[in-house]
């Protein structure tokens, strides 16, 4: 979002790009719930995630989706330069209340497509070391 | 419950528009921690070559999901929603959403098959403007329990 941004002569497959810490708490994912349109219980409800099978409320899938899309949107400097965004739900993320969860992302580059003048980023997200996003891949016009 | 295996290769007619509003991409956009200004202000955005302003990638949830509502809501696809969870979740950007836009959708049903107790459904919303240009293409999976797992 600062700065200039990325070009693809100066990147490289396997170099590191991003690394940042994402946090959320109940009242984000009320927020999200609410701009999403997605009220399922299990997102902010304790009783009925535990009638579920479940540790407590999880975060949306779609609400990690989303903030990891952004860590790559400020990357890329343009939000509208990702132009293919795909993951797996692996895990859930468990938030607790009080308190917070926190998901740490990391992008690194998997394909340098210089005819197609764009870069793929494979992104992992992990909370409290275990892997909550599976294939996440993203593909960015630089 | 079981899940309709029948419904496999279905195509629904396009649905009512969906208009996106500045203030429904801002808040969006705040709920997943998206500050980038493209997203909130105009001049940013036209400067980035855009009309308006511009959602995040994952925004085309929020449409694709009032089509996907076809499948969920329908009694005879026999999906209790209390045993979905969610696979996977991809979006092919044609074009960035902007405010303004006047989006229909058409939801495919591409696939539905079952492994180990699990109905597996495989959805395909493609977004479109008003004008008929291609916008979005939302392919999500949703993993179906069976009863008594």
């Amino acid at each position: 979002m600062t700065g200039r941004s990325p070009t693809l002569a100066e990147l490289s497959v396997g170099d590191e790009v991003v690394r940042r810490q994402i946090t959320v708490d109940r009242a984000r994912l009320v927020r999200y719930a609410g701009a999403s349109g997605d009220f399922n219980p299990i997102h902010w409800n304790e009783r009925v995630a535990v009638a579920v099978g479940l540790p407590g409320v999880i975060a949306h899938g779609m609400w990690t989706m989303g903030a990891v899309s952004s860590v790559v949107a400020d990357w890329a400097g343009d939000p509208g330069a990702v132009l293919d965004f795909q993951v797996r739900f692996t895990r859930p993320v468990p938030v607790p209340d009080p308190g917070s969860a926190t998901v740490d992302v990391v992008a690194t580059v998997g394909v340098v497509d210089v005819a197609a003048g764009t870069v793929r980023l494979d992104l992992t997200a992990t909370c409290d070391g275990v892997r909550v996003l599976g294939k996440a891949q993203a593909v960015v016009r630089l | 419950m079981r899940v309709n295996a029948e419904y496999a290769g279905r195509e629904y007619p396009p649905n009512a528009a969906y208009e996106v509003g500045r203030e429904k991409i801002r808040e969006f956009a705040q709920a997943v921690g998206a500050a980038h200004r493209a997203h909130t202000d105009p001049e940013v955005a036209r400067a980035l070559g855009y009309p308006d302003v511009i959602a995040p990638p994952t925004f085309a949830v929020v449409v694709a999901q009032r089509a996907e509502a076809q499948l969920l809501e329908d009694p005879g696809a026999g999906i209790d929603f209390s045993r979905v969870v969610h696979a996977d979740e991809r979006f092919t950007h044609h074009r960035p959403i902007h405010a303004g836009d006047r989006l229909v959708t058409v939801l495919h049903i591409d696939s539905i098959t079952e492994r180990a107790g699990l109905a597996m459904v495989t959805t395909r919303a493609e977004i479109a403007a008003d004008d008929g240009a291609r916008v979005a293409t939302v392919v999500s999976t949703l993993a179906v329990r069976g009863e008594g797992s």
